[in-house]
């Protein structure tokens, strides 16, 4: 899983007494993962889940979140494909009227399985790449997983599927977007997501070595550009601009608590796939029934509504538009979830962006990354 | 190719879109087309006249079974003008 779910209808945002279905549920049934990719948005400390819930818990889970309006599943990880009961989940999501996303990797999608999970009722497989070419894809990845995702890829379209290929982007693949979507028109892709790098878990953790220039950034947007007018309708091209680069704060999940319901593989809910690492109580499946924890629970009411907003965003005209930006990135940056989000122009706190933007400026000729894996060796060690 | 459907023949037989699906939605109490990470939520003409495209009636059909079922008259233009924009989106497809 690299990008939160960029185009689901909005609707207004969430206030305790008006609280909406979760149409959004994302469940991380493992941490697992054979790849390492250095910009994986999970938490650092990710090691030290060892107890995954059971495939009961999950399937309560399912029908609990479909009973309050839950219809988006999305299936992520880690790389769900190591959950050996992964077509029982989907059976009976799919039973329960749910559209099934499958976020993978690719790596353990073979055709018994990919056959069975159609069986089952998967609607779509999002597919992630890291880069256009082997070497850099297997860099990025830390693994030998580019021939192995390229077979997986026709596998997809093989067996009816509509695919979605994800790229995260950044420093050093950004400069590849006219590769990566030449790759992605010759394994006839029906959606293609361009998702620069959102710096939380080990992308922040690498972030000034993963930061874009502005040059790459605007080149890579228009480069997106031509190839969206060459190819028209025959594939849809996403590009989501990292918002480092903006001067007003995207609408985080539409509002905590307002659409969007996560699961990590422990257990705990989130109303957001970054929030763990929030200084909230945020309560877990195996305590307590979706029903209370969506609508009652302290740590999904806290920053509904806009009661907890200080100044700037408080009297802010676009405190309705925004809701202040991100609640991790306020915190990530300012040490406070309830201050306006740093990429604000109106943020008190806007030159922690700035400066890592303006850092980014350096030349690229010669840089030898030195990046922090995602490994379970590396997550025990700095967390 | 986006807007370039204007029209849509009476005799063609409108289907639901490949890799899109369409279905009612109690706690939203609306239909609703899924596709990969998406969601549009329809309002009721709109629901109405999609789960009409069956892919086995005409335009024509669907326009009189509207007809009949809000006692309406003359929906034929309004009908057809959504169904080119929902072409134009690829919820509908027309499978020759």
């Amino acid at each position: 899983m690299s990008t939160p779910p960029a185009h689901v209808a909005p609707t207004a945002a969430a206030s305790p007494a008006t609280v909406g279905p979760p149409l959004w549920l994302l469940l991380e049934l493992t941490y697992r993962c054979p790849l390492h990719c250095v910009f994986c948005y999970n938490p650092t400390n990710f090691a030290q889940t060892t107890d995954e819930l059971s495939t009961d818990d999950w399937l309560r889970v399912l029908r609990e979140a479909r009973a309050l309006g839950a219809v988006q599943l999305g299936l992520s990880g880690g790389e769900p494909l190591l959950r050996g009961d992964l077509e029982i989940l989907v059976a009976e999501a799919h039973e329960l009227g749910f559209y099934i996303n499958l976020v993978t990797s690719g790596v353990g999608l073979n055709e018994t399985r990919i056959a069975a999970l159609k069986r089952a009722g998967l609607d779509h497989i999002q597919l992630s790449f890291q880069d256009s070419t082997r070497e850099m894809n297997d860099f990025l990845s830390s693994t030998k997983t580019f021939e192995l995702k390229s077979k997986v890829a026709a596998l997809i379209k093989q067996h009816g599927y509509p695919m979605v290929l994800n790229v995260v982007l950044h420093r050093l693949n950004i400069d590849h977007v006219a590769e990566i979507l030449a790759m992605a028109e010759r394994m006839h892709a029906d959606y293609v997501e361009l998702a620069n790098t959102q710096y939380y878990g080990w992308a922040f953790k690498n972030r000034d070595k993963l930061l874009p220039s502005r040059v790459q950034l605007e080149r890579a947007e228009r480069v997106t550009a031509e190839f969206r007018a060459r190819i028209g309708g025959k594939m849809r091209v996403f590009f989501v601009v990292p918002d480092y680069f903006e001067a007003r704060p995207k609408p985080c999940m539409n509002g905590l608590g307002s659409i969007f319901l996560t699961i990590t593989p422990d257990g705990t809910a989130l109303p957001c796939h970054a929030a763990k690492m929030l200084p909230l109580e945020f309560p877990n499946v195996r305590a307590a029934g979706v029903d209370w924890i969506w609508r009652d629970s302290p740590g999904f009411n806290h920053f509904r509504g806009d009661a907890w907003m200080k100044e700037p965003c408080r009297s802010c005209p676009e405190k309705t538009k925004d809701f202040g930006g991100c609640r991790c990135q306020a915190y990530l940056l300012t040490g406070d979830a309830a201050n306006a989000d740093p990429v604000c122009d109106l943020s008190p706190h806007h030159h922690l962006v700035t400066d890592a933007v303006a850092r980014a400026e350096r030349p690229l000729v010669e840089e030898k990354p030195l990046l922090f894996f995602r490994d379970a060796k590396t997550s025990r060690a700095i967390s | 190719m986006m807007g370039t459907e204007s029209h849509i023949a009476a005799s063609a037989r409108p289907a639901i879109g490949g890799g899109f699906r369409l279905q009612w939605e109690p706690a939203q109490q609306a239909h609703v087309l899924l596709y990969p990470e998406g969601m549009v939520k329809l309002n009721s003409s709109a629901g109405e006249i999609l789960k009409r495209c069956d892919g086995a009636r005409t335009v024509l059909e669907i326009v009189a079974d509207l007809e009949t079922a809000f006692g309406a008259t003359g929906l034929a233009t309004d009908v057809t003008a959504f169904m080119a924009f929902a072409l134009s989106k690829n919820w509908l497809e027309i499978r020759e």
